[in-house]
């Protein structure tokens, strides 16, 4: 598990990381906090792209993972940060296992229309419930680790960060298991993985189930960096727009590429909003078509380029 | 009974700006096998250069009428303008690839889009009253309705009169029902199917526009227009059938009269209503309900 | 002909769409060890009878049983482990990937079943077997080829080595030696069937070329508009009036032009 280049790179960016993050100004700290939530996220997503498929609903789990630590919060008061977590990412989950019957049938457009289907679904539901905050959202209690609620944003910006790490180690195994191996033969010729033996039903749904697993997680952590909610920012289809775009950007080669990804799409933001509030989503949008047309394979394959891959086998 | 006359009209208004703006979509999705976010942009292009340009003519002291004429030039401006600019600047370049990156592509297309409108008109909202106030109301079973939302109906109609007309009785429609069904056998048949795409994007985003520019004197032309309509025309488009014109009406018509009810009757499931029909069409009926039959390609 | 050590036993199978019949009446039992030539002419069923064996095409009526067991309604997957494989007359490669690639994942795909597909893939395990496989069908100078840039006589051969990983006890190859030149169709076939002869593969091929038939196989299966006009040996079937009329006349003709 740990004897892989991309491991060792995990391991050691995120002790860097970690001891640098201590030194670090306030703003800094917040940009990787809100990026590495993200970029769970991005993963599941990335995961499921090697596999041919487009979610355009992804904020579904996203929202669901904001939400549910968001209640917990304000009807049971709870504010432990890995019960926050994980209620967010099980909640996912296991919505994500029950839709994965059904979304394991569908492939292409479709696929990606009823996962946005799904995600207005609830979106709609939000917006128009007011126990449910309404399009106001709610604010969150800040999170208490082990029963002390700590001075400052580090703590949290270390669990974020050792939880990215934790999924990144995680997906690059499985990305080298059986299973995971059979991303881009899926998406490849999926007649001949039936032919040859595999379920490519059963593939999809364990790789579905994955991501938004993934994608619950982030939106706890994401609530919990913001201290709030709110269906705009966090289920509404732009938001999974905006999980897509984030994908493509980073490309789909190595489990390294969401969290490279996620941090430049956070600092764009930051930057864009500031110098010019009215081209965040000009740049956004002409930052996609430039990828889609001359770097297909996203930050990731740029940064292959400029190394020079070295064989290693 | 009032009650119900008035979901009903509301219904009937709501599912026409729907249908005229969904019959664009669709049209591009069944011809050119593209599903265009960028359509949001069309309609809110045509919204805000119809209130821009109402507004100032109405500064200048013409007669209102000519609204009317602006919001036809407007949809057809926006229409030819933009569409041929994205089609022979984008969509050209990427028909050979994954149709679901096409889709992104639109994606960011519709983001630049959507930027451009708020750098050429501002954050303010627009207000195009005029044509509206110009048509008064009208008292009509105990209720008082906007003679102008009334047109949009018969604008709806008009629409989609003109394209079953163009579709079924003009060589025109023959060709695109042949490339709608099979692109390849419509090259080998000598169709020049680069034009036919030109075209159908081009007509297509006239629609969108003109469901913009006409439901622009109804309402505040604000940032944001495009978003909520784009997701709205894509259920209407997956439940009638990508592809099919019947389908986006009587689509429209469902959601439309749908919506209506949920806004009189339950308003918190305004939202979730739509959707919900739209995910259960696609889970028991994905092609949509007026799919085109798809030829046996093996 | 029927034999008590027949191990696959088609009965009856019916194949319709709306009104076309695709396939009728065919009664068929193949031996262990056998080597099965499907000639007929294009339409004739051929690809619909391999479709139907090898579970992607359900049959409107008939039974299958492969070693007693019952294929019909099983479909690809599940006829798969019960040890029927095939092969693809356009050869269904993962055209991103190394021929080396292509080669492990069937070779993972047959070899980690259940829980074990969760384990890593790139095995020395894994990794000897794939040697061997690139040696039997001399795919070693193109192992590190992507699919995508190779000839397609490589990829017909990758793509039958492929079907032959999960150790198959019958093989289906549907027009193996299509897109292949003249020149090269008799070396390729000595590869591909020294290779299976090696394993005791009972083996049926789809051929449309009359003199692969005659040297490889021991018996024929002549199709004609979805029925079997002719089951006997080569010479005998060759020379079969209804053959000769419906099968190879037009054939023959051709290749006398």
């Amino acid at each position: 598990m740990f004897n892989d280049r991309t491991a060792k790179f995990l391991l050691l960016a995120a002790l860097v990381i970690c001891v640098g993050g201590a030194f670090a100004p306030n703003w800094i700290v917040n940009q990787f906090m809100f990026g590495f939530s993200r970029a769970l996220a991005i993963l599941g997503l990335m995961v499921l792209w090697r596999t041919g498929l487009v979610s355009f609903g992804h904020a579904f789990y996203f929202g669901l993972g904001a939400y549910a630590v968001a209640i917990l919060d304000s009807k049971l008061g709870v504010s432990d940060v890995f019960l926050r977590l994980l209620a967010g990412a099980v909640v996912a989950g296991v919505a994500g296992f029950l839709i994965g019957f059904i979304m394991r049938n569908y492939r292409d457009i479709f696929f990606a229309m009823l996962n946005t289907a799904i995600s207005m679904v609830l979106f709609g539901i939000v917006v128009k419930t007011e126990s449910l905050g309404s399009t106001d959202g709610f604010a969150i209690s800040a999170s208490t680790i082990f029963g002390l609620a700590p001075e400052t944003k580090y703590p949290l910006f270390v669990i974020i960060t050792l939880v990215g790490l934790t999924a990144a180690l995680a997906v690059n195994f499985y990305l080298k298991t059986t299973f995971g191996k059979l991303t881009t033969a899926i998406r490849d010729n999926e007649i001949r993985v039936e032919y040859l033996g595999f379920s490519v039903a059963h593939a999809i749904h364990l790789k579905y189930t994955i991501s938004t697993i993934l994608a619950g997680g982030a939106g706890a952590l994401m609530a919990m960096s913001l201290g709030q909610v709110d269906p705009e920012s966090m289920i509404n289809w732009t938001v999974s727009g905006e999980l897509v775009f984030v994908t493509i950007l980073s490309g789909p080669g190595n489990v390294i590429a969401p969290f490279i990804g996620s941090l430049v799409f956070e600092v764009l933001r930051t930057y864009a909003f500031e110098l010019a509030p009215q081209a965040w989503q000009l740049i956004m949008g002409a930052t996609f078509l430039t990828i889609i047309f001359f770097l297909p394979g996203g930050i990731w394959s740029l940064i292959e380029k400029l190394g020079g891959k070295k064989n290693e086998k | 009974m009032e009650a119900a006359l008035t979901i009903l009209l509301d219904g009937l208004q709501f599912s026409s700006y729907l249908f005229i703006v969904s019959a664009g979509l669709t049209i591009i999705f069944g011809v050119m096998k593209i599903l265009n976010v960028a359509h949001g942009s069309f309609y809110a292009w045509g919204a805000y250069t119809a209130a821009f340009f109402i507004g100032k003519f109405s500064d200048m002291g013409l007669p209102d009428a000519l609204g009317f004429l602006i919001i036809v030039a407007a949809a057809i401006v926006v229409g030819v303008i933009l569409g041929f600019i994205i089609e022979q600047g984008i969509l050209k370049h990427m028909y050979e690839r994954d149709e679901v990156l096409i889709v992104l592509a639109t994606f960011g297309l519709f983001l630049v889009l959507e930027d451009i409108i708020l750098i050429a008109f501002g954050t303010d909202p627009y207000f195009a009253y005029q044509p509206m106030a110009l048509l008064d109301s009208v008292e009509l079973g105990g209720i008082t309705r906007d003679v102008y939302g009334m047109t949009l109906i018969g604008v709806a109609a008009v629409v989609a009169v003109g394209c079953w007309w163009l579709l079924n009785k003009t060589k025109w429609g023959t060709l695109l029902k042949a490339v709608i069904f099979d692109r390849e056998m419509g090259i080998s048949m000598g169709i020049n199917v680069p034009l036919v795409y030109t075209l159908t994007f081009i007509g297509g985003a006239i629609l969108g526009g003109l469901g913009g520019a006409y439901i622009a004197p109804t309402i505040s032309v604000a940032p944001g227009l495009g978003t909520e309509v784009i997701v709205l025309s894509f259920a209407v488009v997956v439940v009638g059938g990508m592809g099919s014109i019947a389908g986006a009406a009587i689509g429209s018509l469902i959601i439309g009269i749908l919506r209506a009810i949920a806004v009189h009757e339950l308003p918190q499931v305004e939202l979730f209503v739509v959707f919900a029909v739209m995910a259960i069409v696609l889970v028991f009926r994905p092609e949509g309900l007026f799919a085109p039959a798809k030829p046996r390609k093996i | 002909m029927r034999n008590s050590s027949s191990i696959l036993k088609v009965r009856n199978l019916l194949k319709t769409f709306g009104a076309v019949v695709a396939a009728k009446d065919i009664n068929v039992d193949i031996s262990q060890g056998e080597i099965v030539g499907i000639i007929g002419a294009n339409g004739a069923g051929k690809t619909c009878f391999v479709n139907m064996v090898t579970g992607y095409l359900a049959p409107t009526e008939g039974s299958i049983k492969f070693e007693g067991a019952e294929l019909v309604g099983l479909g690809t997957r599940k006829i798969t482990h019960a040890g029927i494989s095939r092969s693809f007359q356009v050869s269904q490669v993962f055209h991103s990937m190394t021929v080396s690639e292509n080669l492990m994942i069937a070779l993972a795909i047959a070899n980690n079943r259940g829980a074990d597909a969760l384990g890593l893939m790139d095995t020395p395990d894994l990794r000897s077997k794939l040697d061997e496989v690139l040696k039997r069908y001399k795919l070693e100078p193109q192992k590190d080829a992507t699919v995508s840039a190779l000839a397609q006589g490589v990829r017909k051969l990758l793509d039958i080595a492929m079907a032959v990983v999960s150790k198959p006890r019958i093989l289906l190859l549907d027009e193996p030696t299509s897109g292949i030149s003249v020149e090269e169709k008799f070396d390729f076939m000595d590869i591909v069937m020294g290779a299976l002869k090696e394993d005791g593969v009972t083996v049926l091929f789809v051929e449309h070329d009359m003199e692969i038939v005659e040297r490889y196989v021991s018996r024929v299966l002549a199709f004609y508009q979805g029925e079997i006009i002719a089951d006997m040996p080569p010479k005998d079937a060759l020379a079969d009036k209804k053959v000769q009329e419906f099968v190879i006349g037009k054939e023959h003709h051709k290749k006398k032009k």
